[in-house]
């Protein structure tokens, strides 16, 4: 392997799932080049993630299809965004080598991660997150005959449940932090989006529980219990595997990295997804969570603004504003409760990279404290798993990313020479 | 196409379905899947199953990636520092 490649097109999509493939089909049918690159090995994003244990709703493969149609469209799985070493022009990296690829548009559809809260015990093997549960079954995880308790908050968790008990699991129980009054009104709230409603009915389980907390996950070298607080009372319970996840955080990253601004925790856009840096738009999860069908018409107005097609664009405006009325009542219903602060014990770890425990943060004076004295966020997850959580258990704004934004192969990192350089 | 993949973990001849990630193919090998050993030397598996928290690092090939983000490939040399 020598050298980085050198790749251009008239619009980049980064991130392939639901607002990605959107974009994509929307801005390729100009007539424009396209390139979607995706982290993941398909297509899909994590909703429709593909793999030995998923199965895909009619929506995903016909999405898919339509991705596959275009001529003028390139989708290039398994490949990350490394850095932004010039003006319209992103350092990427795959299995097999770097390349600098040249954009006139760009569009950000990175997605969401999911809220992971330090409990006690949540380091051991067997824990994993929610809908980190459901990527690793969809991907072939056998779970067969092991007992699951799912955790955490939002409606993931019974989706999480679903792809479980379909791959044989037992779930035990769904311990959800909102309060039934809140879960009750989502519910009710429903009838506006018949469609959704008809998937909560689908997703029913009984051993749902509302107001309940996981206390701990207990056990030597592996999960062997979970501790629960339901309401005022604590249950203990044996299990294989505990799935615990908070609802899901904007991946914003790439879109600082290049200057675009916030608008709350997700990136700033207007009415055509374009963010505050011009020829950059977004749309999808990294705008602000609220679900594949927002993020699908969110794509497809980028898609069509990105190659000047603004009246096609607003044509979908009513469509979206309707899911951002759902998103809406996500935010609103499933708010984390402010006792899920005293998740962690002084011993737990809150850097799962470094093993920083609660008590040696607790004292600091802010995340760049802890990343000086204390390590935190120093690791390869660069924060973004223990910056997450910082921020909700001591209200620190997130480290500014840097890049390099994910580890990088040596070879890679000679991409961000001068470009010179990097053609030689 | 063959519905099985072979790979090794750790020197250990694994079979997994076809199209399945180093992350289940952990899993499969034994235990909950421990990919590494953490900087005060606990097992650690993955975790987040999305390419984040970088818990499931492993070497494939002579290269470091991500089990949950790499698909099987027949022959795959996968190691392991659980």
């Amino acid at each position: 392997m020598s050298g980085v490649a050198i790749d251009a097109c008239d619009v980049l999509v980064v991130g392939a799932g639901p607002a990605g493939m959107a974009a994509a089909v929307a801005a390729a049918a100009s007539g424009a080049s396209v390139v979607v690159i995706d982290d993941n090995p398909a297509p899909g994003g994590q909703i429709w993630r593909d793999g030995p244990g998923a199965s895909l709703p009619p929506a995903a493969r016909q999405w898919r299809e339509a991705l596959a149609r275009h001529a003028n469209l390139r989708v290039r799985s398994g490949t990350r965004v490394v850095a932004a070493p010039a003006s319209h022009e992103l350092l990427l990296e795959d299995a097999e080598g770097a390349t600098r690829m040249q954009w006139t548009k760009l569009i950000l559809c990175t997605g969401a991660r999911e809220l992971l809260l330090p409990f006690p015990g949540w380091t051991l093997p067997g824990v994993t997150g929610a809908g980190g549960l459901q990527a690793l079954i969809k991907a072939g995880l056998p779970v067969e005959g092991e007992r699951i308790v799912i955790a955490g908050s939002g409606p993931l968790l019974l989706a999480a449940a679903a792809t479980a008990k379909a791959a044989g699991a037992q779930v035990l129980c769904i311990a959800e932090q909102a309060s039934f009054a809140s879960v009750a009104a989502f519910g009710a709230s429903l009838v506006r989006w018949p469609g959704k409603a008809v998937q909560a009915l689908t997703l029913a389980d009984a051993n749902y529980r509302t107001a309940s907390r996981i206390v701990a996950a207990q056990g030597t070298a592996q999960v062997e219990s979970v501790r629960l607080r339901q309401g005022s009372r604590e249950v203990e319970m044996a299990c294989d595997r505990i799935a615990c996840g908070f609802g899901l955080t904007p991946n914003t990253q790439l879109g600082q990295l290049l200057g675009c601004a916030l608008a709350g925790p997700g990136l700033a856009v207007d009415a055509l997804q374009a963010t505050s840096v011009a020829g950059i738009y977004a749309a999808g999860e990294c705008t602000g969570f609220g679900g594949s069908e927002r993020a699908l018409v969110q794509g497809t107005i980028a898609g069509h603004a990105a190659v000047g097609e603004a009246a096609k664009a607003r044509a979908h405006d009513r469509e979206r504003a309707r899911w951002d009325a759902f998103a809406a009542q996500l935010h609103r219903r499933f708010a984390l409760a402010d006792d899920l602060k005293a998740l962690p014990r002084p011993d737990t770890l809150v850097c799962r990279c470094e093993d920083v425990p609660f008590a040696a943060l607790s004292a600091c004076t802010g995340w760049t404290d802890a990343k000086l004295h204390r390590r935190c966020g120093m690791g390869a997850c660069q924060g973004r798993v223990c910056g997450d959580a910082a921020q909700f258990l001591f209200g620190w704004t997130p480290p500014a990313p840097r890049p390099p934004l994910v580890p990088v192969r040596i070879e890679t990192l000679a991409g961000l020479a001068a470009p010179g350089d990097a053609r030689q | 196409m063959s519905d099985q993949t072979q790979l090794h973990i750790d020197g250990r001849l694994v079979r997994v379905k076809a199209g399945s990630s180093v992350a289940a193919a952990l899993r499969i090998a034994g235990g909950m899947g421990a990919a590494r050993t953490s900087v005060t030397g606990q097992p650690r598996a993955p975790f987040c199953g999305m390419g984040v928290c970088q818990e499931c690092r492993v070497q494939i090939d002579g290269r470091r990636r991500l089990a949950c983000q790499t698909v099987c490939a027949e022959g795959m040399r996968v190691e392991t520092t659980a």
